[in-house]
């Protein structure tokens, strides 16, 4: 689950890791408050405006602007607030900014003396560890350093035994350069940072930069916190971070109805029960001259009401020419699902694309005959090979 | 012969007495599998399905003989019951549950590090040697006894895998889901050196997805150490990066993670790369003349 970097700075902070004064504003009317209480606190009238949306790559676009007075403040937040931002993340169509960041500017008068890093801490599947990755080269785009400069990228493995130890949080330090005040500011950085990554069961915890600032401070000034989702059921309260504004419309109705969807850019239409099969199917598709249009697992319950909102959400799409399901029922009975196939398809009245089904398994002939007799615009299949053949029929 | 499950195996089903535990316990004993008793703690003493329920796993142990382990427990205590599981003295661990969070199967496979035990999954579909033990929650039917070893990390993929390689007339010696999550027991290399050591099997048949780095990880142990013919489908060429595509581990992170970068390293080392998913037993079978 992807949450605001505002909101995972107010959980950082809460874990004792050090990041800006700050606070998050939804109208324009809230800034100059907010930056009058953020000028008493720390004693700058600079403050930093960042873009609240579920994308990197934010200040390319203009969403992570400076002001230096408060009519620029006030500025910048009007056109910020409902303009539309567009990153190498978000796609042409680009993110409506609905809340903003506002923050003391750490930069201010002090330019020179800021250091920038990296650091995250990552699941390194091959040995099933947590590990810290780190560099120098903090502020810009991580994955150019892994490529242009990859020895400058280091990992510190992590033992699940016990945690991120003090001479690991030392070395870390010293390959950033640190010394005196800003050094052990660090360690203490460090060692709260991996204590909040297991408190809050995160997935992936990415601050870029992370600054030591000419007062030898230690601040995350970016956060990218995403939560494991296998772990909502020990955090109820991580329901309210949710943001649904940042999720595609089809793929939350898709999750009300415990259905797996993923929009894509294509013209085939597809449902399928389990992950691995729904990407199979998608290859055949491609394999068949079409592009798949959407992934859709329906999961191991497949019924009329699984189907049937599976209908819904893939029909949305206008570019969807033809739709192909493809079940393989093992403890889900084919012909119930044809049979929920068939009433999904007279329910909705006007399916207005043709319909390739393809079910394999348990009962599957009862599934054929069913599909047969109903008189519908639905084409049956039996084996994967038969159902890529129809398909290329259409192209 | 056969891996990790065969006739002989005594199955403990853990989390029995719950709805998932009660209906494939049932349909575990009807394949065959010698199904000794089950786990609901607080339900020890009652007898269910005809078979005795524990309140601990090494009291079953003792009372019942049993080797492996079937859990179908809720993803928030699945990773405690997999701990007792192995505490208990179970070799073969096979993990039903989905969604468990992945703080706790690291703690778990840290725990299992060094022990003589295989944890199978989680969020598995399980591990079937057809005509002998069914100990997960594959349809049992569409199986028959053969010489085809498959691994796979996803679910009703590997059944579209096992239908075809039945109707192919080849057979399957023992079929292992390990698992879509991010970190998982046995790994797709785990079973390929298994498979590579069963004289029942012939050749190997191995559907892997995005994400990862476990099939070209086998793949180059296969290129300096395989004695049989592996085929393996890939799925996930069509996917995005940076979504997760339905399990958790099916995420294409970075350049390596990409199907098509999986393909070219497994055909440089030799496997057989089934090219479409519709040619799944016949390129096995090409690759076995």
């Amino acid at each position: 689950m992807n949450i605001h970097e505002y909101q995972g700075k107010k959980l950082l902070k809460a874990a004792a890791v050090n990041v800006p004064e700050g606070g998050m504003i939804d109208c324009a009317e809230q800034a100059e408050t907010l930056a009058g209480m953020l000028q008493k606190k720390t004693g700058k009238n600079s403050w930093v405006i960042k873009a609240q949306i579920h994308a990197g790559g934010r200040s390319k676009g203009g969403g992570v602007r400076i002001a230096e007075s408060l009519p620029q403040l006030r500025k910048h937040v009007t056109d910020m607030l409902g303009m539309q931002l567009v990153t190498h993340q978000t796609g042409p169509e680009g993110k409506k900014v609905r809340r903003l960041l506002i923050e003391e500017n750490v930069y201010h008068a002090s330019k020179n003396s800021v250091n920038e890093f990296y650091i995250s801490i990552v699941l390194n599947r091959a040995t099933a560890r947590l590990n810290f990755m780190y560099s120098t080269e903090g502020g810009m785009d991580i994955e150019v350093v892994a490529e242009r400069t990859p020895y400058l990228i280091h990992r510190e493995e992590i033992h699940p035994g016990l945690g991120l130890q003090q001479f690991q949080a030392r070395k870390i330090a010293f390959d950033l350069g640190l010394n005196g005040n800003a050094f052990k500011e660090m360690i203490r950085f460090l060692l709260n940072l991996y204590k909040a990554y297991v408190d809050l069961d995160a997935s992936l915890i990415e601050i870029n930069p992370l600054v030591r600032t000419s007062d030898e401070r230690i601040l995350a000034l970016d956060a990218k916190i995403i939560l494991d989702d296998n772990a909502l059921i020990r955090h109820p309260d991580y329901e309210q971070l949710r943001d649904p504004d940042e999720e595609d419309d089809a793929e939350t109705e898709a999750l009300k109805s415990n259905l797996n969807f993923i929009k894509l850019r294509g013209n085939v239409g597809c449902m399928v029960n389990g992950a691995g099969l729904a990407m199979a199917t998608m290859d055949i598709i491609k394999l068949s001259g079409g592009e798949p249009a959407n992934f859709l697992d329906v999961g191991g319950t497949a019924n009329a009401r699984t189907v049937e909102s599976g209908f819904r959400i893939i029909l949305r799409d206008p570019d969807v020419k033809i739709i192909l399901i493809n079940i393989f029922g093992g403890i889900v009975r084919c012909d119930r699902v044809a049979q929920g196939v068939v009433d999904a398809f007279r329910s909705l009245k006007k399916v207005r694309v043709p319909v390739v089904v393809r079910l394999q398994g348990t009962n599957a002939e009862e599934a054929m005959e069913i599909i047969k007799q109903s008189g519908l615009d639905v084409h049956p299949a039996l084996s994967l090979q038969d159902a890529g053949d129809l398909i290329k029929e259409f192209f | 012969m056969s891996i990790l499950v065969n006739k002989n195996s005594i199955v403990l089903v853990q989390g029995f007495t719950g709805s998932e535990g009660t209906f494939h316990a049932q349909q575990m004993i009807e394949y065959g599998t010698r199904i000794a008793g089950g786990i609901t703690p607080g339900k020890g003493g009652q007898m269910h399905l005809g078979r005795p329920v524990f309140n601990r796993v090494d009291e079953a142990v003792r009372e019942t003989g049993a080797d492996t382990s079937a859990i179908f427990v809720p993803a928030v205590s699945a990773a405690d019951a997999i701990l007792e599981a192995a505490d208990a003295g179970i070799k073969v661990i096979v993990c039903i549950t989905e969604g468990i969070p992945v703080l706790d199967m690291i703690r778990v496979k840290h725990y299992l590090e060094g022990k003589n035990v295989h944890l199978i999954g989680p969020n598995c579909p399980g591990i079937i040697t057809p005509g002998e033990a069914k100990v997960g929650i594959m349809p049992g039917f569409i199986h028959r006894k053969g010489h085809i070893g498959i691994v796979s990390r996803s679910g009703t993929l590997t059944y579209e895998a096992v239908d075809q390689v039945t109707r192919s007339g080849m057979g399957q010696s023992t079929c292992i889901g390990i698992g879509g999550d991010p970190v998982i027991g046995t790994s797709v290399l785990d079973a390929v050196k298994m498979f590579m050591k069963d004289p029942e099997t012939d050749g190997i048949i191995l559907i892997g997805e995005i994400g990862g780095n476990m099939e070209t990880e086998a793949a180059r142990w296969i290129q300096a150490n395989g004695n049989k013919q592996v085929a393996a489908l890939i799925a996930g060429l069509t996917a995005p990066k940076g979504r997760r595509m339905g399990h958790a581990g099916a995420i294409i992170a970075g350049k390596e993670d990409t199907a098509s970068e999986k393909i070219r390293i497994m055909r440089e080392c030799g496997v057989h790369i089934i090219e479409s998913p519709a040619d799944i037993a016949s390129t096995m079978k090409e690759a076995l003349k």
